[in-house]
């Protein structure tokens, strides 16, 4: 079990931008504690990406961040052997090709085991890759270590990172991996911690024009023919949008004034359109 | 401890395994769940649960295991009733923590002495109380009795469902089936010789410097798909399902070859291109034509008539035409494909039909919905011949 200085387990609490639930909470501390990746899946606009920074933060350690593209490998994660270049170099005989070293560029996770300290790995967007990839990275996080072939050196973690993996579930996980992971589906906030999540960036908004927007967007949310939902930091836009145009709380019950910062599709301003004449006609 | 718990969720249906289980165990013996059953709840969703698609199964499970705790029902029913009104009353002293073994021992004993109404205090069953029995209690190791909880219990939250929408066996759209149906592969190296980026530069390196050109096939998927779609009328309310699955498979552009066909209720000697079932060719000549290397995949409520199953006269040719009857149609193509599977829209629970079973006996059935196509996509892939 990992304990800090103090020989005290270090829990995590969320901070004051990021508001979590207990469930959360739960599943981060259990990652911690028993060492394994946590696997947070959730809709767009739940903050997933921004847990990894507020759990760096809440814990006071660096982050290091991995954003996978559909081109990633695993191997890109560890290390890359820059063959070209020291070809390129011994052709033309300007730099010394003898050491092996400076063509070998470590990857995040080669960083994070190598890092001095313990840090927070955030590999983001895991499903984007292709469907082996999260296999071919199974044994490297399990066992927090892995070989430099072309040096025939292992790199091995001197402390365990804090694995925060996401995933947009473009694509299923395969089984062997899920099996590791902590796993944690942040679902869409309830307006109770909604409002608690829109005071941290409108600390100065009245209670009654925020209770209208809340009330308002989740109406607006629970249209289910919408093509793309609004979002929690679409709301805080919204927000911040009212709060210039000096609009009044009775005019967000009666209306929807600046529709344009919540809907980002032209089918669902139609949709709204008809929705709001059928309600007050 | 609480083994019972594991295998309530295996016999849910949740693919929960020891590994799992132990690590559950381990974060329990750090202390990980506070002391309390809310944290008990959450921490072993976050350890036992790997989908979202799993929640509403694992909340089911809680409910039942920690709800009930094996009590006569007309006594949970009878305590339900008088615990709804709850009294405003405040108690200070809380006794020390037990166990949940203890915990449910004493309630029994409890409910036998007790005869009446009981709110505050320490001891009795009732509302408000710091007796670990009761609703609206300050005992952290209490147990609640009854629907409605004053704060936001594990249970109450775990009766409340919330997660029922994201279940994997009812759900489906075009992305789940293109997900399933991308499992679905075998890479092959075939086709025309491409440069081979990585292995140039590496052997061009061991060579010192001599360039050195690798060539190979690039790799492709090897796979070979038929979809065969029942098209008639007890399909209907399925159409809309059956249309995803069918535009999923031709937007993934994954398989080597696609090939589809429409049939009424069986198929028979004729079987269609389209749904209106005007363009039609010889089942036989779809045989013929179609490499012996295809996964076929069925899909169609196998619902029908005895008769339309296994009657030796032939619907779509007329008089005079071989008499071979639908499930010799169906295993016909089963013995020609390297493999086959059946998609039934219908639940499991309705499969008791004559025709379904007969037609489940040749060719495997799985339910349509993302955990069924699953394992049928897995066993079309491994290719296995028997499972049954």
């Amino acid at each position: 079990m990992i304990t800090d200085e103090n020989g005290e387990l270090p829990t995590f609490t969320g901070t004051d931008e990021y508001i979590v639930s207990e469930s959360l909470v739960s599943a981060v501390n259990a990652a911690v504690v028993l060492q394994r990746p946590l696997l947070v899946k959730g809709e767009p606009g739940t903050g997933k990406t921004l847990l990894a920074e507020a759990i760096a933060q809440g814990l006071g350690l660096p982050l290091l961040s991995w954003h996978i593209k559909s081109t990633t490998r695993a191997q890109d994660g560890l290390y890359h052997y820059d063959v070209v270049q020291r070809l390129n170099d011994s052709r033309f005989n300007d730099r010394d090709v003898s050491d092996i070293r400076r063509y070998i560029k470590m990857g995040v996770l080669g960083q994070a085991f190598s890092a001095q300290s313990r840090v927070v790995v955030l590999i983001d967007e895991v499903d984007k890759a292709d469907l082996e990839f999260p296999n071919d990275l199974l044994h490297e996080l399990d066992r927090m270590r892995f070989r430099i072939h072309e040096l025939d050196e292992e790199v091995v973690a001197r402390h365990r990172p804090i694995v925060i993996i996401t995933s947009n579930a473009e694509k299923e996980l395969p089984d062997a991996f899920l099996r590791r992971c902590v796993f944690h589906y942040i679902s869409f906030p309830d307006k109770t911690l909604m409002a608690r999540i829109v005071k941290v960036h409108h600390p100065h908004l009245e209670s009654q024009m925020l209770d209208a927007a809340i009330e308002r967007f989740y109406w607006l949310r629970g249209m289910n023919d919408l093509k793309k939902k609004p979002s929690t930091s679409e709301l805080i836009d919204w927000l911040a949008v009212l709060a210039r145009g000096g609009v009044s709380p009775d005019d967000i019950a009666r209306r929807l004034p600046f529709p344009g910062t919540l809907l980002k599709v032209e089918d669902d301003h139609e949709l709204l359109g008809k929705k709001l004449e059928r309600r007050f006609n | 401890m609480f083994l019972d718990f594991f295998y309530l969720l295996r016999e849910q249906g949740l693919p929960v395994g020891t590994g799992e289980w132990l690590a559950f165990e381990r974060a329990l013996a750090s202390g990980l769940e506070g002391g309390k059953l809310d944290g008990f709840y959450h921490l072993g969703r976050a350890l036992l649960v790997k989908s979202e698609g799993h929640y509403d199964l694992y909340d089911v499970a809680f409910a039942r295991f920690f709800h009930g705790f094996g009590l006569p029902a007309e006594i949970t029913e009878a305590l339900r009733r008088w615990l709804e009104q709850p009294a405003e009353i405040r108690s200070e002293a809380l006794p020390t923590l037990i166990n949940p073994e203890d915990l449910r021992e004493q309630f029994r004993r409890l409910l036998e002495e007790q005869k009446e109404r009981h709110d505050g205090g320490n001891r009795w069953i009732g509302t408000k109380g710091a007796s670990p029995f009761g609703q609206q209690g300050q005992n952290p190791q209490g147990m609640r009795v009854g629907e409605q909880g004053g704060g936001r219990s594990a249970i109450l939250e775990a009766e409340a469902r919330q997660f029922q929408n994201y279940r994997t066996d009812v759900k489906l759209d075009v992305r789940h089936f293109k997900t399933a149906l991308k499992t679905l592969r075998k890479l092959d190296r075939e086709g025309p010789e491409v440069l081979q980026l990585d292995p140039t530069i590496q052997k061009t390196a061991r060579n010192a410097g001599e360039i050195e050109l690798v060539f190979a096939p690039d790799r492709k998927n090897a796979i070979k798909l038929l979809l065969l779609m029942d098209a008639g009328g007890s399909m209907d309310p399925y159409s809309e399902l059956v249309s995803r699955l069918f535009s999923a498979s031709h937007a993934v552009q994954h398989f080597k070859q696609l090939e589809h066909y429409y049939f009424h209720n069986c198929v028979y000697s004729r079987i269609y291109k389209d749904i209106a079932q005007r363009t039609g060719v010889l089942t036989k000549d779809m045989l013929r034509e179609l490499p012996s290397d295809f996964r076929v995949v069925f899909v169609g409520d196998a619902c029908m008539a005895p008769w339309e199953l296994t009657a030796g006269s032939d619907f779509s040719l007329g008089y005079g035409a071989t008499p071979m009857t639908g499930i010799d149609w169906l295993r016909s193509i089963r013995k020609h494909f390297r493999d086959a599977i059946w998609l039934n829209p219908e639940p499991r629970r309705y499969w008791n039909h004559p025709t379904i079973s007969q037609i489940g006996a040749v060719i495997p059935m799985y339910e349509l919905t993302l955990d069924g196509l699953k394992q049928a996509m897995r066993r079309l892939r491994i290719g296995r011949r028997d499972l049954r």
